[in-house]
């Protein structure tokens, strides 16, 4: 490694509010090095990731690239360093071509007309390099969200990005394309680009880096290469501590509570979901893994009441279901955990005790006539905000000034305090750290051993086979055959989620 | 038989043509700001004032041309308002838009009294005269209806082909496009959101001016509350119905002009058939009727009406 | 300079909002004032003089007040569910003519406890029916309800035009564009003595609160408020969407076509194309200023009648063109929403 330093962040503080995001942050990389920047959500990855390349100016710190110091808060003067960035959330416009997407901002602003032809070849022979094959005049709307992630990357180094920087890249990509994704990366790194990947994913990191930083609460915590060190050591450098995920005891299945028959469904905007068909028993858990995008939140929202069953049927507790009927179920005795808290879980400018009652507000327990009853609503918050462990405020506070995590006890509490019969959890540990996702989990293990049929749809491999007894993958709105939990592993695992249904060990169970 | 006669009369194109061009110039602003991805409902008001300055103006001794340039002017200040509310403070841009409409038409009616005597029938001024357009001007048809029109016609179906070919054509363009769809990646990309959004802004609401400016400048030759009646909540609807396309826009405001100034004929050869309150209602309907039909595949904006800070999302 | 989210957010600074954004609005309209060559304190001390100089001029600018009481709760109801209803002005004008129609004969022969409540439901189905038409708009074609309700505002005046000239032209007026008036029977009753005070008003503040109570303590207005905030969170937990919507919709349109007719009742008798002096537009600042709280919007109504009114007195008495009351509530909408922001962030410098 007697590569030159292409980049060198020193002494990097950024304090938003009481928080402080970064709290003296140095590190370097080499040109060619390929660096993963590893820590839980809110430990600074995004804000650090952010201040050098300009989106937000430090408070105090400076950042070198090749040597030359950046001016703090100036996107254009790290894209003219040479710095690029590829975003979780694609920074795409999806009305625009893929070459429009791509020139945005590489000419002179006045200059009277665009240089499109010199453009596109440019971008054909930037996509024949690195193997990034895109069509120029598609619209990015309609793109897979692959080809999208290529966009991104070509963007980048058609800003002559010498210094690549990622945040969650396999976020949305199935395990073969994010393998694919490693290897583009790799030979990029080959030809002399710099690479910093952002991940919370022990075995991207193992495997992809040659170096990783963990950040911990704003600090840098440790620095390790891949061969010197383990996922478990990684895992208690990120965390600050041991924490052990709960895991499942045997189950005891009861009666069949919750039936559904060659349910299909058409979605406009979304992935609909394909004859679907499973069944799931009083105290078992059915886990649904899936690449984001497949149908599992159609799926979360049919089983929720949110959306209409359309051909097929579906059984729920004995019940029909034939419309979306959110009070019916509720009534019923169906908890909903939302894939999404912050746009389907709770309504943030409201209180707590108004999110905690809403969906039962029109019951008798909680008003009459019409009128609510306060004091009950007061009091069922204050029981389930201490029966779950909510911290950060009272039944009159505002709901959006609880974290993640407490908001999810919430969600969870208002669920479970009245010992539902079916739970359907949608995502319930997305976005959480680890001591949240243990104290979820342990949650759901509860409602599973006092009888309740769950859903688990998630696309947290570890989650889903500590916690679930029987495992389908989804793809593209249909279900893979069933696998039981003990035959499962991640290998087997992201090939389901990949389609490959075929393999051998997943056994044919229609 | 006689309704059918109508389109063919010269009379009727040349009212299109002149009804059309507030609607133009009014229209091509509301695209420019949304297009950048700023809902500019103060259109209602910067239009009033508009006219109101640029007649002033003109009342006072200035020239036509200045007077069409003060009222840009103007435009471009009651823009600067609005781009100070919605871009660094993100305000609802609904209720920000409607806010400038009512301080602008109200300061508009304000200054109208406070500068103007009132005696019997308003103050008049000279407006702008048909251009001369020698021998095009004897073409059959063609010649009597474009040497009826003045130049602030001819001025804004050139803004329009101008504006089709900036938007589309050139890096600056892109730029304002990417803006309106997502202001994140333009910022990622070096291009600064807030300032093309100011810049769109302002020269958009310097264009509803002139329209309201045409008004008094070229249309009539006086000024009077109330005079905009709606002409740039149609505009709204308009950029719906053009797909934020500058060359749509063209076309959808002559349309529209087409319906008002037929009903206009319409209303004096039916008379006492109908009541003439249902044919002045004609325009308002079409247009709620071009939203209704064009809303839903309308492809919107992305980032319209949404507030751009930097680093949230 | 950069923003940043308040965590909590005072009562107090709640209510400054108001006061600091009217005082701001004042200010600036001072400069207006100052330009047209007349003294500031002067001319403010005349609008206050004209508003509340006397027995008649209070009961002049309490009249004022009730239409605006009306429609600022229209815009704050719908506000509130994001419905952004900017069509108080027709919903007024189409309140107005219904009752026009009905209550010069249909309910003249009842008694007045009878025919008023009737008037009363008249014209809020008027209103209603025309907020209807923009959130059919809304749902079954995605029409912004905002261009459509401001567009449907001047059809609805066109309407009244159409009646008054029309179906419902009074023979008497003397070929005058006016509407038949309503029956004796259908006058809201005096509350002050030689003067035009109504008791419309009673009826516009016993609704603001019953409107509060309704947010504040109902199923229904809980539900609303989710589905303004968060149509998906709200959908989620069970809401009834389209028929939260709907309710909003009626209730919105209806108060101000209530308002339309009650102007009718207590004031005009009849109806002319300018019965309303921007009723609708004003009561969408009006709700703004109150911070859609319905309590809030009596007095946002009365600020807006103390402009008004007061005005007129003092454009006669030094000169100032009455206009600048309406630049005045116009500029207090941009000044209250700069100070609502500052509600929710604070500078950092």
């Amino acid at each position: 490694m007697s590569q030159p330093i292409a980049l060198r962040l020193s002494g990097i503080t950024r304090r938003f509010g009481e928080t402080l995001a970064n709290d003296d942050i140095s590190l370097s990389l080499r040109r060619g090095e390929v660096l993963a920047l590893l820590g839980e959500n809110g430990a600074g990855k995004t804000t650090l990731m952010s201040i050098l390349f300009g989106h937000y100016s430090a408070d105090r710190g400076t950042v070198e690239v090749e040597g030359r110091a950046l001016p703090p808060g100036n996107p254009r003067a790290a894209i003219e360093a040479g710095v690029g960035m590829v975003h979780q959330h694609f920074s795409l416009a999806e009305n625009l071509t893929v070459l429009e997407n791509v020139m945005t901002g590489t000419e002179r602003l006045w200059r009277p007309r665009a240089g499109m032809a010199a453009a596109r070849r440019k971008l054909m022979s930037l996509a024949e390099r690195f193997a990034l094959r895109v069509d120029p005049d598609r619209r990015v709307g309609d793109l897979s969200v692959g080809e999208q992630q290529r966009v991104e990357i070509l963007k980048a180094l058609y800003n002559q990005a010498r210094i690549l920087i990622l945040d969650e890249p396999t976020a949305v990509l199935t395990p073969p394309e994010a393998r694919h994704l490693y290897q583009t990366l790799r030979g990029m790194a080959r030809d002399g680009v710099s690479l910093i990947f952002i991940s919370h994913k022990l075995h991207e990191v193992m495997e992809a880096a040659d170096r990783v930083v963990v950040l911990r609460r704003g600090r840098v915590v440790a620095e390790r290469r891949p061969a010197e060190t383990s996922k478990e050591e990684l895992a208690e450098l990120m965390v600050g501590r041991r924490i052990t995920r709960p895991v499942r005891a045997p189950a005891t299945p009861g009666d069949v509570v919750v039936e559904a028959r060659n349910l299909s469904v058409r979605r406009r905007g979304a992935t609909g979901l394909h004859d679907v068909s499973f069944t799931l028993r009083a105290g078992e858990t059915l886990g649904i893994v899936g690449v984001s995008g497949n149908g599992q939140s159609t799926l979360g929202q049919v089983m929720s009441g949110v959306v209409a069953p359309g051909a097929g049927a579906l059984t729920i507790l004995g019940r029909r279901i034939t419309r979306a009927d959110v009070p019916a179920l509720v009534r019923a005795g169906v908890g909903r955990i939302a894939e999404d808290r912050n746009h389907e879980g709770v309504v943030g400018e409201l209180t707590l005790w108004e999110n905690a009652t809403l969906e039962r507000i029109g019951s008798r327990r909680f008003s009459r006539l019409g009128v609510i009853d306060r004091a009950a609503a007061r009091d069922y918050t204050q029981k389930v905000i201490e029966g779950f462990d909510v911290r950060g405020g009272g039944p009159d506070h505002r709901t959006q000034l609880l974290s993640g995590g407490n908001m999810q006890k919430l969600i969870l509490g208002r669920n479970l305090i009245d010992a539902p019969r079916v739970l359907i959890a949608a995502q319930p540990t997305r976005g959480l750290d680890e001591g949240a996702i243990a104290a979820v989990h342990a949650r759901l293990l509860e409602a599973r051993a006092a009888g309740a049929a769950v859903l688990l749809i998630s696309e947290d491999l570890d989650e889903v086979i500590n916690l679930a007894d029987r495992i389908r993958a989804i793809v593209g709105g249909r279900l893979s055959p069933e696998i039981e939990a003990e035959e499962a592993d991640a290998r087997k695992l992201g090939l389901m989620m990949a389609g490959d249904w075929t393999t051998e060990g997943v056994r044919d169970a229609v | 038989m006689e309704l059918i006669a109508i389109l063919g009369s010269e009379g009727l194109w040349e009212a299109v043509l002149r009804i059309a061009t507030p609607l133009i110039f009014g229209t091509l602003g509301a695209l420019l700001c949304e297009r950048a991805g700023v809902l500019n409902l103060g259109i209602e008001g910067i239009m009033a004032f508009g006219a109101l300055i640029g007649w002033l103006a003109v009342y006072n001794g200035a020239g036509l041309w200045t007077g069409l340039a003060v009222a840009a002017l103007s435009g471009a200040l009651f823009g600067l308002l609005h781009a100070v509310l919605t871009v660094p403070l993100g305000l609802s841009q609904h209720v920000t838009g409607l806010g400038i409409t009512l301080f602008a038409s109200s300061l508009a009616y304000f200054i109208f009294r406070l500068s103007v005597q009132i005696e019997g029938s308003p103050p008049t001024i000279r407006p702008f005269q048909p251009v001369e357009l020698g021998p095009i001007g004897d073409i059959p048809f063609l010649g009597p209806v474009l040497s009826s029109q003045t130049a602030p016609t001819y001025l804004a179906i050139a803004v329009a082909f101008v504006m089709m070919y900036v938007l589309f054509r050139t890096p600056l363009g892109l730029a304002i496009r990417m803006t309106g769809e997502n202001p994140h990646a333009a910022e990622a990309q070096g291009v600064n959101p807030v300032r093309v959004r100011f810049a769109c802004i302002m020269a958009g609401s310097a264009l509803m001016a002139m329209g309201g400016a045409f008004l008094t400048l070229s249309a009539f030759n006086s000024f009077f509350p109330t005079m905009i009646q709606g002409r740039g909540w149609v505009c709204i609807a308009l950029v719906v119905f053009a797909s934020w396309r500058p060359g749509w826009a063209l076309t959808g405001a002559l349309l529209f002009a087409l319906v008002d100034a037929y009903q206009l004929r319409l209303q004096s050869a039916l008379e006492d058939a109908i009541p003439y309150q249902l044919f002045l209602m004609a325009p308002y309907v079409a247009a709620i009727a071009v939203l209704a039909v064009m809303a839903r595949r309308a492809r919107v904006p992305q980032a319209l009406m949404k507030p751009y800070r930097r680093g949230e999302r | 300079m950069r923003f940043e989210l308040r965590e909590t957010r005072s009562t107090a600074l709640m209510i400054c909002a108001p006061v600091a954004a009217i005082a701001a609005a004042l200010v600036l309209s001072g400069g207006l004032i100052a330009l047209a060559g007349a003294s500031v304190i002067e001319a403010y001390r005349f609008i206050l003089v004209g508003a509340f100089g006397s027995r008649s001029s209070i009961a002049e600018t309490l009249t004022r007040a009730t239409p605006l009481i009306l429609t600022g709760l229209a815009a704050a109801v719908a506000f509130r569910a994001r419905l952004w209803n900017i069509g108080g002005e027709g919903q007024f004008l189409i309140g107005a003519i219904a009752v026009a129609a009905v209550g010069s004969e249909l309910t003249a022969g009842l008694p007045s406890a009878i025919a008023i409540p009737i008037l009363f439901v008249v014209g809020a189905l008027g209103g209603m029916a025309l907020m209807l038409v923009a959130l059919g708009l809304r749902q079954g074609f995605q029409v912004d309800e905002v261009v459509s309700t401001l567009l449907l505002n001047f059809v609805a005046l066109l309407f009244v035009s159409m009646m008054v000239e029309g179906a419902l032209r009074d023979p008497m007026a003397f070929g005058w564009p006016q509407s038949v008036p309503v029956a004796d029977n259908a006058t809201l009753p005096r509350l002050m003595e030689r003067t035009r005070l109504h008791a419309g008003l009673i009826v516009a503040l016993l609704l603001a609160v019953v409107v509060y109570l309704i947010q504040a303590r109902t199923v229904f207005g809980l539900q609303s408020k989710a589905a303004g905030y968060n149509a998906g969170a709200a959908r989620f937990a069970g809401v009834p969407l389209g028929r939260t919507l709907v309710l909003v919709a009626c209730i919105s349109g209806g108060l101000a076509g209530l308002a339309g007719a009650i102007q009718v009742m207590g004031v005009r008798g009849n109806v002319t194309t300018d019965i309303s002096p921007g009723f609708g537009y004003s009561g969408i600042v009006i709700a703004m200023l109150a911070n859609l709280n319905p309590l809030g919007v009596i007095l946002a109504a009365c600020f807006a009648a103390i402009m008004f009114i007061g005005a007129d007195g003092m454009s006669r008495a030094v000169g100032v063109p009455s206009f600048i009351a309406d630049v005045t509530v116009a500029l207090s909408l941009l000044t209250m929403l700069v100070a609502l922001f500052f509600t929710q962030y604070r500078v950092r410098w």
